[in-house]
This record gives structure tokens, C-alpha cells and sequence, in this order.
């Protein structure tokens, strides 16, 4: 079973979290600090998954975000990576080359989409479509109607790199 | 431009781009601040908020929270929002409560009253909102409201495929968290049945909750067996094309072929020819797909492909069954360790660890040796080196050890400090497991210590000299070898510790030598003395007292040092005692009291290393459990210090003597136990520890000397209990009472009492027996003897003492019964009793009296006397959990509670019966966790409990894990009497 999920940007900014686990807020904190420490001091040709406390932490970079997954002893390292980068399409998908400040300003859809593609640590869903399909689904239920864009002055650059960079 | 997509919650965009433009972290708190009290005074306000309003400003408060601050309020709000018609209200307030409520809230009643609802709402995409809420934070309070609806959604034919895929896992979430709270009924038999599910989805989502399901109750899920089988057949003989959406980069369901592949992995190969075939050909398939040659170059192709194979393989372990296809994936990973990728070495170098211990692809792994040994040397990651020691330490044997003990001592040298101390133990055991010659065993720690001292532990210093105290032949090369290691200019302190010992036992082996005469031996270890820490001086001062003994000719010099301030007037308490007894019993004694003070060590009784419990210890620790408790405040693994006993009692004359003996103190403690005392009060200590190898060994041989006990065998003298052997009644109810306590009355009739005092210590136990006579006439012909049946044998050596043949009207007549545990075993021996009651004349019509009286009883010994408890960690006690899985390691029962349920009471009996109870394991506070070693003369048996009292069902659910079924039954049987 996965017990968190964690994104968080090359800066060590916490973007998104989402635990299966019901940790205290302290150890959430103490957690998150310790695991983006880590992962940023790994070099980038290192392997993607690494012993930590009694758990397996799989992560992976796109572009400047990093996803990292916490898993038990008796999951697999690899399919896991594949659950982010399943996760990593979604947002792709839906966004329409998705970069982090997506993310940042869009935080619940990115939640609400993670939701469709797994709930309480496991996956429930892999088809892209079928996802796609839930989260249409619910934008057809906004009773505003209200689809416009909000323009925004650019800001820093590595935010807008577009995390499909990996993917093509 | 960022998109805001969706229902453009304008000002959350705003405040989320005015935050992001703050310069500093004091202008983010201050807009933020700023933002606070606006909701605050939005929410307080008189003007009630419509639902858009609400849902924007608990979005900006759950902004707020996730970065890092605060959030003390807007709770009532977002549970307002669950009851809002506006479908995307209602999924905002559920994320606020997913992200911020927790448990223990007192919001949490509301939420559930909202969940309730959802889930009886018509429109499933309502029930799917309730379900995901539930599935991502349920707790044990919702697993008891809403447990009996989740599973009615999951089977019901009207269920849509979306909301049966929820429903599963939210029931799994369920189900994970309070197990009890999930009603039995139907939906169990048909769960089974949705891995035929058309809808891969469903599929998908089931089989994890059937995993977890048949986890417990594998009997119950065996039907899952053969439907598991079928369903991934026919996914890896599906082209790509067939299963369209499901298929990721060209492999088809790979989610769903893991999770099959791992549901199997619960179960053993299966009994039916036909699905073991089946079976066989998938991972056949598995493994011949991985020669193919990709059908994509990207990664995401082989990630996939290559998690189906490893769980595949993973499968073929678990089995062992089947040979060749152990060899083919023994060969499949050697192809990865040389793989360009580095996940794939790090993974197959794991999964080889696991091949290594099956006696048919054993030599297929050892084949790699060479390959793993050149991982060790280059690879960059430190997480990958790591797993190349452990899979060279799993494939270590006699054959190899060793090439595998030089390269890892030679690695050693500049292996990254985070795994040192675990590699200098790995290499401590497995050159005193596969030392064919000790020789190179002592020459291996002696390197060890010179090479990697500061990551010597003391389990493995003492262990070297344990090894050397009981092999003659080695005592004369330990010492020559640690004299010439301690020539060297810096020296590390552990190899001084070493040195010292050594040198103080067998330094006489050397001494013809000139080079290293007495003196030479002496100034030697003299001239480190200042260097050294006060532990290792008082070591010292030990060894020059033995030095005294054996080389009487330096005595005045010794004597001098010894007199010195330094030692007479030490700061250190222990030092100053030391020297000044060491000084008068040298001055006092005779040559020969102190040759029988100073005798050699008598040899350690053999026992598991306790360098594997370090190490199990040690790869625990490494890990360390997400748990909010700092390791410092963590309670050192330490027995209860108990009073001597009666065993001691005997030596306690000599324990002076003992302890000097075996000083350093603590080593008599620790090299053999599991013991962590600190070594900070050693002389006190050792005497009270009954582990300890002088203390030991007098009991043992009392227990085998016959002459002041009389084994129970044909030639006894004992009169035979006769022909009334069958119990009588009565007894098995009070054998039962000294399950979880010693002492107490073992059988009452009117005319006799017989009591019972016991006490245990590791595999040797004590119980002494008091015959009361209640009448005021004389008992006649009495006997009382012990007969154990012939299977018990093997297991116990039971030694009785005589008793006299009469006893006195209203006296009392004890008896000693010596117990030694050799291996477990489940059945009693048996107490015969026979006396004549000759009564007085005017007595003669009272009960009983005059007849020939038989009585047989179980002597309330049982292999729990045997426990000594164990004080471990969270994360410990959890490992140590998982590694005891297979089903027939685990004994369980969920039962009726035949008493009152009280915990204090609950408690008391479970430590009665020799655990110890460890508190902040277990997330639930209401149920027992506890653990034990169970002391044979053949092994120590790790044993871990679970007890969990359902108050309203009165029901209670006991777990037992131990290495051994036999045991882990046994003790479920006698714990269930007691509840």
C-alpha cells in the first residue's frame, strides 16, 4: 500500500501532499522535511528508489518537480514509478502540458484527479480514459459554468518548464 | 499564462499569485495574516455566505494549510459544505476534511452523519465522493458506523462498475483499520467472484482488497486461487491490442498482473495439476517475454514489463518449488546485474537475496559472485552497494566465504560510514559461521577491529572471545595473534579490550617465548593503560590480577601499579574497587585460593550468536519506524532485575569469586543473552544475572548428578503409582490456573493439600511441591512421583526428589522438581501421589481414611514457563511481524470472552504469562501487544502476541507468531483458557 505521496519542486517547495496515513501534522512535517532533504541530494543518475526507515521511497523528477511515493515492504519499486508517471499523464492530459504552476494553482483538481486514479493507497483505476471520463464527468456538474482562464503575470521560469518534457 | 481550469474561483487565483509575489517569507505571513482575518470575519459575520463563497474561502484556507501554516478554524464551514446540493461544494468540502480533520476531531460524528447520507444518495457520483473520502482517511469510528454499508455497495447487482471499484477500496480501508467492525455475511463468498469482473477497473480495485482479505484467512479465500490464475493467464497471453486501455506501453495490465501475481503469493502452489500448470505456463510466459526484444524503447515499457517480472519471480520464491524455474529467474536477474539501468541492478540484486535461500537456485546465485563483488566496488549508489552486501552475505557458504569475507573486509576500508557497523557484523558472523579453521576466524575480528574498530560492537569483541575460551585449539594462536596486534604504535581500544582478555587467560601459552615473556606481556598491555577508557582499564586490572595468578614472578610489579593513586585513589568508583581488592587478594590469598579464584574461564554453554539478534536488531533500527517517539527516548532493552533466586543461591559463596573471574564483568552478561544492559554497574549486576556462564554451570551439573535425585525410569526404587493412573478430576482445571502465574495450590481434597512454588530461568525451571497434611493422622506409604510421557522425553529432563514416607498429622513435606527445557513441547508430566491414611481409632469413619489414596495431577510446567519477555520497538516488533507471515508461523483465534474483559486484569495475566506488554505499538490502545523469547536448550524461540478485546462483541481475537507451529499453537491453547 502507498502510504503518502509528496510533489515538491527542485526549490525543496512542498507542492502537493497527500497521505494514506493518518500521521500527526507534526510527523507529517518532520517527514516531509526529511525526505525532500534527501531526495535533493541524490544525483540525478542515482536509481530511484531508496531504504528509508521501515519503508521504500520511490521517486522521480519531471521537469522541476519532483514526485515521490512512499511504499511498504511489499510493493513494487517499479510499478510504482509507473503510478507517478500514469499520475504525471493525467495532469498532462488535462491541463494540456501541464508545468508545476498548474499545480500550484490548480491544487484541487490535481487532488481530485489523483482520487480517480487511486484511493486509500492503491490503485483503483489505470485506464487513462476511464480517469478522464470521472473528471469530465465532474467539470460537467459546475453549476457556474465558469471556465474562463484567469490571466496571471509570468513568474519564475522553472515553474513553467512543462513536466511532459520527460514524457515525449 | 497559468490556467485556472475548471469553476475559476477568481479570487483564490488572485490570492494565490499575491502570494507567490511576496519577496519574503515576513510579507507571505503578513498576506497571509491579512487573509485570515477576513475569512474569519467573512465567517463570523452576521451576512450569511452563499455556498460559492464558502467553498472559495475553505479552498483558500486549504491553500493556506498546505503551505505550511495553521488552520484553527473554517472546519464548521467545510462540513456545511457535505450537505450542499452543488456537486463541486460538496468534492471542496470533502477535500478540506480529507486534508485537515482528523480522527479524533469532534467534527468527525457530523462528517459520518454526511457520509451516511452520500452513500445513500441515488447519484453515484455522490457515492463515489463518500467512498474516496472514507477510502483515503477512514478510522475506526467510521469503520463502525458505516462498515455494514460499504460491502451491500459492493456486491449489489444495481452497483455501477465506478462505485464497485470505490467500494473495494474503501472497504479495504475499512477492513485494514477495524477488521471486526466489517460484518461477516455473503458478500465474502461473492467478493471472490469480481476477479471474473469483465470490467478491468473492478478487477483491479478487488483484488487488492481479496489480497488483504485472504492475508488472515487464507482457508476462507482459497477459492481466489484458481480464479486469480485464470485471470492473469489470460492477461499475459493477451496480445497488446486486446485489452486496449488497460494495456501501458505495450504490456498489458500490468497493475493487475502484479496484484494477481502478489494475491498468489498468499497462498501455496496450488493442489489442482490443472491450475498449477496454468499457473507454470504464466510465469513461463513472464520469463520468456523478458528474453523478447522490446516493443518500445521507452521506459515506461520496460518499468512495467519488468515489475510483472519481478513479481513473478517473486512467486517462483515463495513457491520453491519448482527448479526450473527458480534457475531461469536466478538467470534472468544475473542478466540485470549488469544491466545500464540502475533500478534493475538494485532490484535484481534484491530479489537475488531472496533466491539465494532456496537450496535449488542456491549455486545458480553463487554463479554471480564476481559480478556482485564488482557492484560492490563501483557502483556509485550507496543504496545499490548496500544491497550487494546483503546478497553477498546471503550467498555466503563454506565454499566461498573466504573470497566473500576478504572483499568485504578490503571494501570495508572505504565502505560509507552509514553501513559500516552492519558489515562489520555481517562479516563477524559469517566468518564464525563458515570458519573451518578458527585461525582465520581470529585472524578476521582481529582485522575487523584493526580495520573498522569504532564500528565493533561489543556482541562482537565478546563473541571472538567466547569462541576462543571454548576451542582449545585456537587459544595459543588467539593469543600469540593479539600480542603481535598490540605491537602496533595506535591500537584501536577494542582491540586492547580483546588483547586484555586474551592475554589474561592464555598469556601463559606464550610466555616460554622470550619475546613475549611475562614482562614483555605485561608492560605491553601496561603501556596502553593511559590511552583507554575507565571501562576498558578495569578490564585491565582484571587481566594483571590473572597475571599474578599466572606469572607469579612479576607479582611485585603488578603489585606496584596497582598501588598506585592513580588506581587506589581513582575517581572512578568501580576502578578504585577493583584495585584495592585485586591488591588484597594478592597480598592475602595463598598460590592456590588464588589459582581457584583466577581459574580459567569455564567454557560458554553454546547458544544462538547474539550477533544475529544484533543484527535483526541493528537492520531494524537502520529502518526505524515513521513513529513520533525519538530514538534517545526509546527504553533500552533491558530484563527486569530480578532478585536471586534459590538456583543462584548455591553460588553465592563463590559469585564474588565468579565475577572476578569473569571480569569485565559485563561479559558474562552479554556475550550469550540478548541482554543490552549497559555495562555501566557491572560487579552488581553480574551477580544477580542467572545467563551468566559460572552460574549456569553448577546448575547443570546438579541437574544431571543423580545422586540427590532420582530421574523417574524402571529402576527407580520408587514404589510405581499403580494402576490408578488416570487424572484426577479436578486437575486439569487447576493446571490451568498456573498458566499465567508460579505459585498456588495444585490439588485440595480433605485430607491433603498440595501446593505449588515455582520459578523459571531461561530453559531451567524449579517448582517446588508442598504436601500438607490436613488431618491430625499420619499419612503412610506416601509417594510422590513424576512420570512424563515417552514423547515429552526429548523435550524435558525432569529430576525429582525423594520424599520421606510419612508425613505427620498436620504437617507439611516439600519436594524440589528440576526442570530443563531441552526443545519445545506440548504435553505435562504427571504427579502420582499414593498414601495411606492410618487413622486415629476415633477418626475411623471419617472420609477416606485407611484406604490406599491415589492421586495424579499435570505438574503445571508448560512451555510458556520458559518466556522471558522482550522489550522492543515499534518498528522491531513490526519487522520482526512480518518476518514470521507464513501461514503456519501464526496461531489465531477470535473466541468468546468467558470473563469480565477487565484490562488492568487482562494485563496482568498476559505478563503472568511472560511476555512483555509493549505500549505505543499497537494504534489501537485497547489491545495487548506483546513479545518473548522462549529459552530450550536447543534454541530460544521469538515469540510476538496480539490480543484484541472487542468489549461490545465480548469478543476477544488472539494472534500468536512464532518461528515454530508447535508453538505458536501450543500457546494459543493455553492462553485461551485464561480469557
Amino acid at each position: 500500500m502507498l502510504q503518502f505521496m509528496l510533489l515538491f519542486s527542485r526549490q525543496g517547495k512542498l507542492r502537493l501532499q497527500k497521505w494514506y496515513v493518518p500521521y500527526q501534522d507534526k510527523l507529517k512535517k518532520k517527514v516531509t522535511r526529511e525526505l525532500i532533504s534527501t531526495v535533493l541530494t541524490r544525483k540525478p543518475k542515482m536509481c530511484n528508489f531508496l531504504e528509508w526507515r521501515d519503508l521504500k521511497v520511490v521517486y522521480k523528477r519531471y521537469a522541476s518537480l519532483y514526485f515521490c511515493c512512499a511504499i511498504e515492504e511489499s510493493d513494487n519499486e517499479l510499478l510504482t514509478l509507473e503510478i507517478i508517471h500514469r499520475y504525471v499523464e493525467l495532469l498532462d492530459k488535462y491541463f494540456g502540458s501541464v508545468c508545476e504552476l498548474d499545480i500550484i494553482f490548480n491544487f484541487e483538481k490535481a487532488y481530485f484527479m489523483l482520487d480517480e486514479l487511486m484511493i486509500g493507497g492503491e490503485v483503483q483505476e489505470t485506464s487513462k480514459k476511464n480517469v478522464l471520463k470521472a473528471i469530465q464527468a465532474q467539470d460537467l456538474l459546475q453549476e457556474d459554468g465558469n471556465l474562463d482562464f484567469v490571466k496571471l503575470p509570468p513568474t519564475g521560469f522553472s515553474e513553467k518548464e512543462l513536466l511532459s518534457r520527460k514524457l515525449k | 499564462m497559468p490556467a485556472v481550469k475548471g469553476e475559476g474561483m477568481r479570487g483564490l487565483a488572485v490570492f494565490i499569485s499575491d502570494i507567490r509575489n511576496c519577496k519574503s517569507k515576513e510579507s507571505e505571513v503578513k498576506r497571509i495574516n491579512k487573509e485570515l482575518a477576513n475569512i474569519r470575519s467573512k465567517f463570523k459575520g452576521d451576512k450569511t455566505l452563499d455556498g460559492y463563497q464558502k467553498k472559495k474561502y475553505v479552498c483558500k484556507l486549504l491553500f493556506i494549510f498546505l503551505l505550511g501554516h495553521d488552520i484553527d478554524f473554517g472546519h464548521m464551514e467545510a462540513v456545511n459544505l457535505l450537505s450542499s446540493n452543488k456537486y463541486t461544494e460538496k468534492q471542496i468540502g470533502y477535500l478540506f476534511i480529507s486534508v485537515l480533520v482528523n480522527e479524533t476531531s469532534e467534527l468527525i460524528q457530523l462528517v459520518t452523519e454526511n457520509l451516511k447520507n452520500d452513500l445513500g444518495s441515488r447519484n453515484p457520483i455522490n457515492i463515489n465522493l463518500a467512498l474516496h473520502c472514507i477510502a483515503n482517511i477512514g478510522s475506526k469510528a467510521m469503520a463502525e458506523a458505516l462498515g455494514s454499508e460499504v460491502p451491500k455497495l459492493l456486491v449489489s447487482s444495481d452497483t455501477i462498475d465506478q462505485v464497485k471499484q470505490s467500494s473495494s477500496l474503501c472497504l479495504l480501508r475499512l477492513y485494514r483499520t477495524q477488521p471486526e467492525a466489517i460484518p461477516k455475511g455473503e458478500w465474502q463468498n461473492r467478493v471472490i467472484h469480481l476477479l471474473n469482473d469483465q470490467h478491468m477497473g473492478v478487477v483491479t480495485a478487488a483484488s487488492s482488497l481479496i489480497h488483504d482479505l485472504a492475508l488472515t484467512a487464507t482457508d476462507d479465500y482459497k477459492g481466489a486461487v484458481s480464479l486469480a490464475v485464470s485471470r492473469l493467464s489470460r492477461i499475459v497471453t493477451s496480445s497488446y491490442t486486446d485489452l486496449q486501455d488497460y494495456t501501458y506501453y505495450f504490456v498489458p495490465a500490468p497493475w493487475l498482473a502484479v496484484k494477481l501475481l502478489r494475491l498468489l503469493q498468499l497462498f501455496p502452489p496450488p493442489d489442482d495439476p490443472a491450475v498449477r500448470g496454468r499457473l507454470n505456463e504464466c510465469l513461463e510466459t513472464i520469463l520468456n517475454k523478458a528474453q523478447e526484444p522490446p516493443k518500445s524503447k521507452k521506459v515506461q515499457h520496460s518499468n512495467s514489463k519488468n515489475a510483472v517480472l519481478f513479481e513473478a519471480i517473486n512467486l517462483i520464491i515463495h513457491h520453491d518449488s519448482e527448479p526450473n524455474l527458480l534457475v531461469r529467474a536466478c538467470n534472468q536477474l544475473g542478466q540485470f546485474l549488469q544491466h545500464r539501468e540502475t533500478n534493475l541492478r538494485y532490484l535484481a540484486l534484491e530479489s537475488m537475496c531472496h533466491l539465494a535461500s532456496s537450496e535449488f537456485s542456491r549455486e545458480a546465485v553463487k554463479k554471480h559472485l564476481e559480478t556482485v563483488v564488482n557492484a560492490l566496488k563501483t557502483e556509485r549508489d550507496v543504496s545499490v552497494r548496500q544491497r550487494a552486501v546483503d546478497l553477498l552475505y546471503a550467498m555466503c557458504d563454506k565454499s566461498n566465504a573466504d573470497e566473500i569475507v576478504g572483499e568485504m573486509l578490503d571494501y570495508l576500508e572505504s565502505a560509507d560510514y552509514s553501513i559500516r557497523e552492519e558489515m562489520v557484523l555481517k562479516v563477524a558472523i559469517l566468518s564464525e559461521k563458515f570458519a573451518v579453521d578458527y585461525t582465520w576466524y581470529v585472524d578476521t575480528i582481529l582485522n575487523l577491529i584493526r580495520i573498522a574498530g569504532d564500528y565493533v560492537s561489543e556482541e562482537v569483541w565478546y563473541r571472538v572471545i567466547q569462541i576462543v575460551i571454548n576451542r582449545e585449539d585456537v587459544q595459543g594462536y588467539a593469543a600469540k595473534t593479539v600480542f603481535e596486534a598490540l605491537q602496533a604504535p595506535a591500537c584501536h581500544e577494542n582491540m586492547v579490550k580483546v588483547g586484555g582478555y586474551i592475554l589474561g587467560e592464555f598469556g601463559n601459552l606464550i610466555a616460554g617465548d622470550p619475546r613475549s615473556n611475562p614482562l614483555v606481556q605485561f608492560n605491553l598491555l601496561h603501556s596502553k593503560f593511559h590511552l583507554c577508557s575507565p571501562g576498558t582499564r578495569g578490564l585491565l586490572l582484571s587481566t594483571y590480577i590473572k597475571f599474578i595468578n599466572l606469572f607469579p614472578e612479576i607479582k611485585p610489579t603488578i603489585q606496584e601499579v596497582l598501588k598506585n593513586d592513580n588506581q587506589l585513589r581513582n575517581a572512578d568508583a568501580e576502578l578504585q574497587q577493583r584495585a584495592v581488592e585485586y591488591l588484597k587478594l594478592s597480598v592475602i590469598s595463598s598460590a592456590d585460593i588464588l589459582a581457584t579464584v583466577l581459574e580459567e574461564m569455564p567454557p560458554f554453554p553454546e547458544r544462538e550468536s547474539s550477533l544475529l539478534a544484533k543484527l535483526k536488531k541493528k537492520t531494524g533500527e537502520a529502518g526505524g519506524t515513521i513513529d513520533e517517539k525519538e530514538p534517545g527516548k526509546e527504553k533500552k532493552e533491558k530484563k527486569p532485575q530480578q532478585l536471586p533466586t534459590s538456583i543462584e543461591i548455591n553460588n553465592v559463596g563463590e559469585s564474588s569469586t565468579d565475577e572476578m573471574a569473569a571480569a569485565p564483568p559485563t561479559l558474562s552478561m552479554d556475550l550469550l543473552g540478548l541482554d543490552n544492559t549497559p555495562a555501566s554497574q557491572p560487579s552488581v549486576m553480574s551477580l544477580f544475572d542467572t545467563t551468566a556462564a559460572p552460574a549456569a554451570a553448577p546448575m547443570n551439573n546438579t541437574a544431571a548428578a543423580p545422586t540427590n535425585g532420582a530421574i523417574f525410569d524402571v529402576f527407580d526404587p520408587t514404589p510405581a503409582p499403580g494402576d490408578v493412573t488416570s487424572l484426577t478430576p479436578g486437575a486439569e482445571e487447576s493446571f490451568k490456573k498456573f498458566i499465567c502465574k508460579n505459585n498456588g495450590v495444585l490439588f485440595e481434597s480433605e485430607l491433603l493439600q498440595i501446593g505449588v512454588k515455582s520459578e523459571f530461568r531461561a530453559n531451567l525451571g524449579r517448582l517446588g511441591l508442598f504436601y500438607g497434611n490436613k488431618t491430625s493422622y499420619q499419612f503412610a506409604n506416601f509417594s510422590a512421583v513424576v512420570s512424563t510421557p515417552e514423547t515429552l522425553q526429548t523435550a524435558l529432563k525432569v529430576t525429582t526428589d525423594q520424599v520421606g514416607t510419612v508425613i505427620e498429622a498436620g504437617a507439611q513435606v516439600q519436594q524440589m522438581i528440576t526442570i530443563e527445557c531441552l526443545r519445545e513441547f506440548e504435553e505435562t508430566p504427571i504427579l502420582h501421589v499414593q498414601f495411606s491414611a492410618s487413622a486415629a481409632p476415633e477418626e475411623i469413619e471419617s472420609v477416606g481414611s485407611g484406604v490406599r489414596q491415589f492421586i495424579n495431577v499435570k505438574v503445571p510446567v508448560m512451555i510458556s514457563h520458559f518466556f522471558s519477555g522482550v522489550a522492543m520497538t515499534s518498528d522491531d516488533f513490526f519487522n520482526r511481524w512480518k518476518q514470521l507471515s507464513l501461514p503456519q508461523q501464526e496461531a489465531q483465534k477470535i473466541f468468546q470472552a468467558t470473563t469480565s474483559m477487565d484490562t488492568e486484569i487482562d494485563k496482568g495475566k498476559l505478563i503472568g504469562f511472560g511476555l512483555t506488554l509493549l505500549t505505543d505499538v499497537d494504534p489501537n490502545p485497547d489491545n495487548f501487544v506483546g513479545a518473548g523469547i522462549i529459552h530450550t536448550q536447543e534454541s530460544q524461540i521469538g515469540c510476538l502476541l496480539r490480543l484484541e478485546p472487542s468489549k461490545n462483541a465480548k469478543m476477544y481475537r488472539l494472534t500468536l507468531r512464532t518461528s515454530k507451529q508447535l508453538v505458536s499453537q501450543r500457546l494459543l491453547e493455553l492462553l485461551l483458557t485464561q480469557f
